[in-house]
């Protein structure tokens, strides 16, 4: 099959408005700024109506693909999360964790190749909370939706991801989740093989995306990979493949569409920058790592410190300057009403002095 | 860089990289004894090597690794040999591997 017979065919239905949001676990955790920037986005920017529902839980994917929770458990978790979506009077479900997006499908798709599951579910569903299953009429995940408004965000952008010292459109790197469109190719926009989903909001907005050898390889979080300590130095190691692989062409920052990847890309080059001493973007710092809903935020002239930025593990500020954003570096460590959140110790990925020493020691 | 310790490293690929890999030695073992090139790798070498039935000594895998650019041990392995010319009466396709043995670490005595 020619690759344009087969963009063809991944093409998927987003929904335009009335979306009901499902946060993420590890992104309330470790990006918090980033959710609240979406809802911003959609309900303020673009005037979308999005209903974030405090009444649902975790999908409890990490514990299933970690075997503690069982299939029967999950089905039911994820059926009472589509009845609170009927209840709340919504029919698109979209969700903003990879891991959550990739259980939904399989959960929707075991049901569709195995119908007595469904009814169990029906069942236990009814036993355990009184509510009825009700299916969604589409899912999405919020980086597909990000990138149906992409024209929309673009029209009302405060600045495009050019470099403003040399005029030249930033190099980007995208990184999709697995669970995107790996586990079910139909439900990612150009499959497993061709994810256009981050590349389109790049282009969009002016950088380019940056092409190389493992482009398409996993970050390495992987669940168990990471979640046995034994085991971490494969999740690492994985990582350390993706960043070798993608220095000789220096990107200017990394975007992701999953909580898990953008995690361990940002604080595994913290890891790997202590273990061996080794740096990958320019004057020996880190390579920040954004997720698409900081990277729109810049882009409509958010205020970095207002999207989590200062929650990353390599300091976002060179991209920042090369953007031209202006912010306040005083600023960074303060929370809501001023407060000094403290501030992390200085660390090898973010020392341009320091990392010259060990390049004279070596 | 603090020494810090975390309990794991980072792992490293086991994949052969013929790409980056130094293949001039194995080049040359390959252009003095080219019937190596015949090996299937079957492995009865290594079934017959009394050597390796006491200790983790490996033939095949020496001298495959050999062949791929991978020198890094090859050479005091192949001190375990002790030349008694068995996998040479077993070898299927008529290699005389006790050669092979001594052009290697004639090959690899200076790495």
């Amino acid at each position: 099959m020619s690759r344009r017979a087969s963009w063809q065919e991944y093409q998927k239905d987003i929904a335009a408005d009335k979306y009901y949001y499902a946060r993420s676990c590890i992104r309330q955790n470790f990006f918090p700024g980033s959710e609240k920037a979406f809802l911003d986005i959609l309900s303020n920017d673009l005037g979308i109506d999005i209903y974030d529902d405090p009444l649902h839980t975790s999908c409890t994917g990490i514990g299933y693909h970690s075997d503690v929770v069982p299939l029967e458990t999950i089905m039911t978790v994820v059926a009472r999360q589509f009845s609170l979506m009927a209840e709340a009077g919504y029919e698109n479900f979209i969700s903003s964790c990879i891991t959550s997006f990739g259980i939904y499908n399989e959960v929707l798709a075991t049901w569709e190749e195995f119908p007595e599951t469904e009814e169990r579910t029906r069942k236990y569903l009814k036993e355990a909370t009184g509510r009825e299953l009700v299916k969604p009429r589409s899912i999405a995940h919020t980086s597909d939706i990000m990138f149906h408004h992409r024209h929309a965000i673009a029209r009302k952008a405060k600045r495009r991801l050019v470099n403003v010292m040399t005029g030249e459109p930033l190099k980007v790197v995208e990184h999709i989740g697995c669970h995107y469109a790996k586990i079910f190719p139909k439900s990612g926009i150009g499959g497993s093989e061709f994810p256009y989903v981050l590349a389109g909001m790049i282009e969009a907005w002016g950088g380019d995306v940056v092409d190389y050898p493992e482009r398409r390889h996993c970050c390495g979080f992987g669940f168990r990979n990471y979640l046995v300590q034994a085991n971490r130095g494969s999740s690492i190691a994985n990582s350390h493949k993706k960043l070798e692989s993608m220095a000789p062409y220096r990107p200017d920052f990394i975007v992701a569409n999953c909580p898990g990847c953008t995690m361990f890309l940002d604080k595994w080059q913290y890891a790997i920058a202590e273990m061996d001493g080794t740096t990958y973007g320019a004057n020996g710092k880190g390579i920040p790592v954004l997720t698409y809903e900081e990277m729109a935020g810049l882009v409509l002239g958010y205020d970095p410190w207002e999207l989590g930025m200062q929650f990353h593990q390599v300091d976002v500020e060179p991209l920042l300057d090369k953007l031209g954003v202006q912010y306040d570096p005083q600023a960074k460590y303060l929370g809501a009403g001023g407060k000094y959140i403290g501030k992390p110790a200085p660390v090898a990925v973010n020392c341009e002095s320091e990392r010259r020493l060990y390049e004279i020691r070596r | 860089m603090r020494n810090l310790n975390f309990g794991y490293g980072i792992s490293r690929p086991r994949a052969v990289d013929l790409d980056t890999n130094d293949l001039r030695k194995g080049l040359d073992i390959i252009a003095e004894m080219p019937e190596l090139q015949a090996c299937i790798g079957c492995g009865s070498c290594t079934a017959s090597c009394t050597a390796g039935n006491i200790t983790d000594f490996n033939f095949r895998k020496l001298h495959t690794a050999v062949r791929r650019g991978e020198y890094k041990g090859v050479y005091e392995a192949l001190g375990k040999c002790m030349l008694c010319g068995k996998c040479r009466l077993v070898c299927p396709r008529g290699i005389n591997t006790r050669a092979v043995v001594m052009l290697i670490k004639r090959k690899l005595g200076d790495f």
